[in-house]
């Protein structure tokens, strides 16, 4: 996990400085937000289709193992080959091996939040293949030297002109300015590496258990193209993506196009069960599906926050979310941003990688609303908290939290006590006045941590006859009548 | 609050050995902390009055929370389910417990609301607020631009990362400021702080009020 950056403080501070970016989200986050809107509007019985959904992952969910070897049962007789890879760096060594097996020089790849997490490229690369990500937003990123920063929409953070400047010097082309050329030479670039590619490398959005199909949706064409033109094709899945019958498929994509990008359906929608048969004349001689656990069992394990699986990676809480529309997806420091982001990876990299992350939320709660699986993100970061503290207070470490967990171990014994905290807000209404420089009806200095809050923020002053002192003053008044 | 249900006829009584209902602590993840503040509010208002709460957030922890707290003490389910089913927000008790929506206040002005999370997406209030807000004689009510996006409070999370809270604030103080309104009404006494925090820093002039307090207004 090389790449994991995890200050949340310092990742965001650059994003909220760069007015780039801060445009590039506003605008990005709204379209979708909008064409979410109008996709979901279009459905009489949305909420119902929530529901079923998020029964249906449920149930799959809570027999997972069964439905996996049901999975692997049906692509081996479709005469595929299944993998079962326990963490990063096992699924890396699989598919290293069944390229070198394979002789194979060059990849191309279609978008896989997968195989960000595994950072197969970079394993490719050193092993002296080439891998071409042939989604033109992964194609930016990987030019750029990036990561993505949102699961659909991975170079959102960058703008038009970005683009022009990355591909003249990246390219050794002319400035382009328009979009349509930018495509038009990407598409050109692309194709040479899809003829020539010996393996092609995918994600999987699902899979179908009774039947041993994987399904891959997309609006490009290059996932069609890397799982039907090189010889060998690798799918690489988290073991969470298996939905159980075919006929549960027509919902999934339903609710996932609406809420991704707001279609009714994606442009293209690929059903692969295997390798070419005798009787086809197209596509791989080997597909292979390499199954990633990394960590995906310990969620499994817990009854609190196992509905972080649910998850079938829409994006629909990144684009609602009022973080996320501020600090980008790179503030989160891997693969996955925003609200999933903030649940999911924790729970995979573990705390010492994400400590932040459970805490950089406001609990708005408006990605609860927008989960087409219903996932209850607020609860699942309440809960992760919890678990950040207890770690924390056992192993006795000394550090901010330290103080934290003191002060609010003291601000718990102040509330346990009505004579401690009233004498405390008298204390407040005396002591304010040393500290504030503001006009009297307002507190524009505070001590630290409140500092935070006065930097940009007033605090109203605190009153000189708390409520509870007026109260003995009103109670005996007369209801109005 | 006292006044507007006073004016409305409710026989009201304060106790005054309550302090904090344990969100802060529940929130930032020190929940053996919370339990001790949650314990304490429980045993104090287990009595047959209504609990009205001026603030969404308090209330949601009381009414749903509790039961997250507390899911591996069932005996303490019992308490919480009497407590939590007769506390009320102030607006909701209003509108669904008495069945009112003029409380007789008078305010000339243009006011707009904002909505503040846990009181629309946890307890689902949204109407109740604006129907009391119309019944005000002489108000102009307007409603600002994503009134139901977050202003950016989010208790400690406006501590722990300040900048990203601020951030999210700008864009809250820009929508209501384009209503043109002369005050920002609201249920939540955190989302209240942090609005009116900047307005006040930043000396733009609209007011930030309670929705209580623009209930017992009867300024002409």
């Amino acid at each position: 996990m090389g790449l994991y950056r995890h200050d949340f403080n310092k990742e965001s501070d650059k994003a909220l400085k760069d007015e780039n970016l801060q445009k590039a989200l506003r605008f990005t986050t709204d379209r979708f937000r909008e064409r979410r809107k109008t996709a979901i509007a279009e459905v009489d019985n949305w909420e119902d289709l929530r529901s079923i959904a998020r029964e249906i992952k449920k149930e799959t969910i809570s027999r997972l193992d069964t439905y996996l070897e049901l999975l692997e049962e049906n692509i081996v007789k479709n005469g595929g080959i299944v993998h079962w890879a326990k963490d990063a760096d096992e699924a890396t060594k699989i598919i290293l091996e069944i390229a070198l097996n394979g002789k194979v020089k060059s990849v191309v790849k279609s978008k896989s939040m997968a195989t960000e997490e595994i950072e197969l490229n970079h394993a490719l690369n050193n092993a002296g293949i080439e891998a071409i990500e042939t989604d033109l937003g992964e194609y930016i990123i990987q030019l750029a030297g990036e990561t993505p920063s949102h699961i659909i929409a991975p170079a959102i953070h960058k703008t038009k002109e970005d683009i022009s400047k990355l591909f003249s010097e990246k390219l050794k082309i002319p400035y382009y300015t328009e979009p349509e050329d930018l495509t038009r030479i990407a598409r050109d670039k692309l194709r040479q590496k899809f003829l020539m590619a010996d393996m092609g490398v995918s994600g999987a959005n699902f899979a179908v258990a009774e039947t041993g199909t994987i399904v891959i949706v997309e609006n490009e064409g290059n996932a069609r193209l890397t799982t039907t033109l090189p010889r060998i094709h690798v799918a690489l899945m988290g073991l969470e993506k298996v939905i159980p019958r075919f006929e549960d498929l027509a919902l999934f994509l339903s609710i996932l196009a609406r809420s991704a990008t707001g279609q009714k359906m994606s442009s293209y929608v690929s059903l692969i069960s295997g390798p070419k048969r005798k009787s086809e004349k197209d596509g791989p001689e080997e597909f292979h599906l390499v199954l990633l656990d990394n960590g995906r069992s310990n969620i499994l394990a817990s009854d609190e926050t196992r509905e972080s699986l649910y998850c079938i990676r829409c994006g629909a809480c990144l684009n609602i979310c009022p973080v996320y529309r501020k600090v980008g997806g790179h503030s989160y420091g891997w693969v996955y941003s925003g609200p999933i982001g903030a649940i999911i990876s924790p729970q995979l990299l573990g705390f010492d990688k994400a400590p932040d992350l459970p805490f950089a939320s406001s609990l708005c709660g408006a990605c609860k609303d927008v989960c087409p699986l219903k996932i209850d993100i607020p609860k699942v970061l309440l809960e992760l908290r919890n678990r950040v503290i207890e770690e924390n207070r056992k192993m006795n470490r000394v550090g901010v939290r330290t103080f934290e967990s003191l002060g609010i171990k003291l601000w718990r014994l102040s509330m346990q006590s009505p004579r401690v905290y009233m004498a405390l807000i008298t204390l407040a209404y005396y002591v304010q006045k040393l500290w504030n420089r503001g006009n009297g009806h307002n507190i524009t200095l505070l001590p630290p941590p409140f500092s935070q809050w006065a930097k940009n923020r007033d605090l109203p002053v605190f009153a000189k006859k708390p409520f509870r002192k007026r109260w003995d003053e009103i109670k005996d008044e007369q209801v109005w009548e | 609050m006292v006044e507007v249900l006073r004016r409305i006829g409710v026989d009201l009584d304060f106790l005054g050995d309550q302090t904090c209902c344990g969100q802060p602590a529940f929130n930032s993840g020190y929940h053996s902390d919370a339990k001790i503040l949650a314990k304490r509010f429980l045993s104090l208002f287990d009595r047959d009055d209504y609990i009205v709460c001026p603030s969404g957030s308090c209330t949601s922890m009381v009414k749903i929370f509790y039961k997250e707290l507390f899911k591996n003490n069932p005996e303490m389910h019992e308490i919480i389910e009497r407590v939590s089913l007769r506390t009320h927000e102030f607006s909701d008790f209003i509108v669904n417990v008495l069945k009112m929506k003029d409380v007789g206040a008078y305010y000339a002005g243009k006011v707009t609301y904002h909505d503040s999370c846990h009181l629309l997406r946890e307890l689902k209030i949204k109407d109740e607020p604006r129907k009391l807000i119309n019944s005000v004689k002489g108000i102009d009510f307007i409603e600002m631009n994503n009134s139901d996006s977050c202003c950016g409070f989010g208790g400690t999370f406006s501590i722990k990362f300040p900048d990203v809270s601020v951030s999210i604030l700008d864009e809250k103080l820009e929508n209501i400021i384009n209503t043109g309104a002369e005050a920002v009404v609201s249920a939540d006494m955190g989302c209240l702080m942090q609005i009116g925090g900047a307005l006040k820093r930043r000396k733009i002039p609209i007011e930030t009020m309670h929705l209580a307090e623009l209930l017992a207004s009867d300024r002409g």
